[in-house]
């Protein structure tokens, strides 16, 4: 992978040398890429986020929140009652010892985490903030408290529902639970909504899950090295994730798996530091989030806006409710399904409560965003969508800016840790879409073949395009999976609960032990 | 009253001392079984891909029948020519702990193993297998060199 950066900056510096003419050629194929994507995509994005009658609420965000607030009284606030409980099982405590060698309750979450730690937590945050002000954050946490029965539910249905092939090689996630789940309670219409959510899957997959990361990382390559035209930055990914899925490069993959957890433990740890080093102001950006929640602080939309942008990027960064991570999490050894659904909880806490607050705390401490000395309230910019930055920064660079305003060198880890957060989730999201893909059009070389020239393909289409038509395009296509996936689990969510309780009563009576002490 | 050895085998020379040296103990015993163990080094705490996680099951059941092919089965044919009861088991694991708990499990009075295997820098990071197995083992063990 280290190669590989040192490629695509040596292919990116090569090409801010390149003569003129070639640059405004490159310019006008990333503007076309731009313009046809945006019409192409226009319909469907509009109608995820139309809003409610008379309001400009997002029905997509309304449907997100109360599903989360449903589970979360259905199951008696679960991720609370458990949470103790989820750590244990992470630990191995309840562990089979006859298991060892299969796939561990912390491989399955490390897994699941790799696919949403990463653009999310990092440039999704600045976006959030960028427009909703610190005030998105507290809902932001909200939604990630909340999202964690989302995960639970779909999770633990991921597990109970999964295919076991007869190789011992398995494939879960939404469109097996739906199906056989309907099935299960003689529900007509589970396999309509199992092709449905297969089909939002994959355009999800090629969204959120690939043009959104290939876009983020050009942005944040090209702002150390300088403007070139993002199609060099496409190709350069595309070859590299075409290496892994296609010609089975798997020791890529492999080294990627293992070196992200390190820059997120690396993200973090900055993050703290520049938290300890302004510790006199924490105080004053949680008065920030708080004021920004409730009053709006002169964001655009006020209250509403910073809900809408909190309650969108939480969703986009942690999944809840997606159906994503069921896929990732069904691979577990364990004989109680449930089980995964309580370690499958906290995700959302570690994805959106620790680090998208952490993201959210560094920008505002560090003053990138603007604000008017008389009135407090932030500056808007000149288009009023978003507020102003101190050098027009947005995304990525918005966050970037704010790290390297107290770690100078800072930027230069981050856009390393962007390339390779977005590399792992485009090998996530190539599994999820390849998962979706086989179960509509079957297993087999061609069919897996053509998904992943396809994956391929956006890859360069997301890196060409500007960041409004990406993101809009992207948060579409994941919160379309979340409406067929809520709507399945509201009929679903009778057999969680059954083996809520069946797995509660035998824990205090005792039956189920921890195998260490 | 018959004794039990775990004889832990690494797949290399050093695994065939201890193993040499655990027939001769069961020799010198007389009524004395052998259970042969074999650990494939694994950790619940790493880092893998979602594909590698959807075929794990596969490969576990393919890592345990290749250690049995190579290395459990062929000890336990020598040691059933020398006409010695000897049982054969391969797990997923830390080699000390899993050793150990094997040897727990199954009431043995003792272990023999070789002397490490491993060298140079995750040896001197981590220590030896057969360093933490001498500090932790829950019975006495034997290092052959």
């Amino acid at each position: 992978m280290k190669s590989l950066n040192t490629l695509a900056l040596a292919a990116a510096s090569a090409l801010t040398a390149a003569p003129a003419f070639a640059q405004e050629a490159a310019q006008t194929l990333d503007e076309r890429v731009n313009e046809v994507f945006a019409t192409a995509t226009g319909p469907f994005v509009s109608f995820i986020f139309s809003p409610f009658p008379g309001t400009s609420f997002p029905w997509i965000v309304g449907w997100l929140v109360v599903a989360a607030t449903v589970f979360t009284l259905y199951f008696a606030f679960v991720q609370f009652r458990f949470f103790g409980h989820a750590i244990s099982l992470v630990k191995g405590d309840y562990s089979d010892p006859e298991d060892a060698g299969e796939v561990s309750h912390f491989q399955a979450l490390a897994t699941a985490l790799s696919g949403t730690v990463g653009l999310g937590n990092i440039a999704g945050v600045a976006v959030a903030v960028g427009i909703g002000g610190p005030g998105a954050t507290f809902w932001m946490i909200l939604a990630g408290l909340l999202g964690m029965a989302s995960k639970f539910t779909e999770c633990t249905l991921g597990v109970k529902y999964r295919n076991e092939y007869p190789d011992g090689s398995v494939s879960g996630g939404p469109m097996y639970y739906i199906s056989k789940g309907f099935d299960e309670l003689g529900l007509p219409g589970g396999k309509i909504l199992a092709v449905l959510f297969s089909i939002f899957c994959i355009l999800g997959a090629f969204g959120g899950g690939n043009m959104f990361q290939a876009n983020q990382a050009h942005a944040q390559i090209s702002g150390i090295v300088g403007d070139y035209p993002g199609w060099i930055t496409g190709i350069v990914f595309a070859a590299v994730v075409f290496a892994v899925i296609v010609g089975g490069i798997k020791s890529i993959a492999r080294v990627t798996e293992k070196v992200v957890p390190f820059m997120g433990i690396l993200y973090v740890g900055a993050a703290l530091i520049i938290l300890i080093a302004n510790f006199d102001m924490i105080g004053w950006a949680f008065g920030q989030i708080f004021a920004g929640a409730f009053t709006g602080l002169g964001v655009a939309g006020g209250v509403v806006g910073a809900l809408i942008q909190g309650f969108k990027r939480a969703a986009f960064s942690n999944e809840a409710g997606v159906g994503s991570a069921a896929i990732a999490h069904s691979a577990v050894k364990t004989k109680e399904p449930i089980t995964e659904g309580f370690v499958s909880l906290l995700e959302p806490l570690i994805d959106t409560v620790v680090i998208c607050t952490m993201t959210a705390l560094v920008i505002t401490i560090s003053q990138q965003l603007i604000t008017d000395p008389e009135t407090g309230f932030y500056v808007l910019s000149e288009g009023g969508s978003h507020i102003a930055t101190v050098d027009g920064n947005t995304g990525v660079a918005l966050t970037s800016a704010a790290f390297g305003a107290s770690i100078s060198w800072f930027p230069y880890i981050l856009a390393i840790a962007v390339v390779l957060f977005a590399f792992s989730t485009m090998i996530s999201w190539s599994y999820y879409g390849l998962k979706a893909w086989t179960y509509l059009f079957g297993e087999g070389q061609t069919t897996e073949l053509v998904f992943k020239v396809l994956f391929c393909v956006f890859v360069v289409i997301g890196a060409a395009a500007s960041l409004g038509p990406v993101i809009d395009f992207s948060d579409a296509a994941i919160f379309a999976m979340a409406v067929v996936n809520i709507f399945a689990l509201y009929f679903l969510m009778k057999l969680v609960r059954a083996e809520l309780n069946s797995y509660a009563s035998r824990l205090r009576s005792g039956e189920i032990r921890k195998f260490k002490h | 009253m018959s004794a039990t050895l775990v004889i832990g085998l690494d797949g290399h020379s050093s695994g065939d001392r201890a193993l040499a040296y655990g027939k001769r103990l069961a020799t010198l015993i007389g009524e004395c079984e052998l259970l042969v163990c074999y650990v494939i080094e694994w950790s619940p705490f790493t880092f893998q891909t979602p594909e590698e996680n959807a075929e794990r099951h596969m490969r576990r059941e393919k890592e345990i029948q290749t250690a049995m092919d190579r290395v459990v089965t062929p000890a336990l044919a020598d040691l059933a020519k020398a006409g010695i009861t000897a049982r054969g088991v391969v797990r997923h694991g830390d080699v000390a702990d899993t050793l150990n708990s094997v040897c727990v499990s199954e009431g043995a009075d003792q272990i023999v193993v070789s002397r490490s295997s491993e060298g140079g820098f995750a040896k001197r990071i981590f220590g030896s297998s057969t360093a933490n197995l001498v500090m932790s083992a829950s019975v006495p063990v034997t290092v052959v060199g």
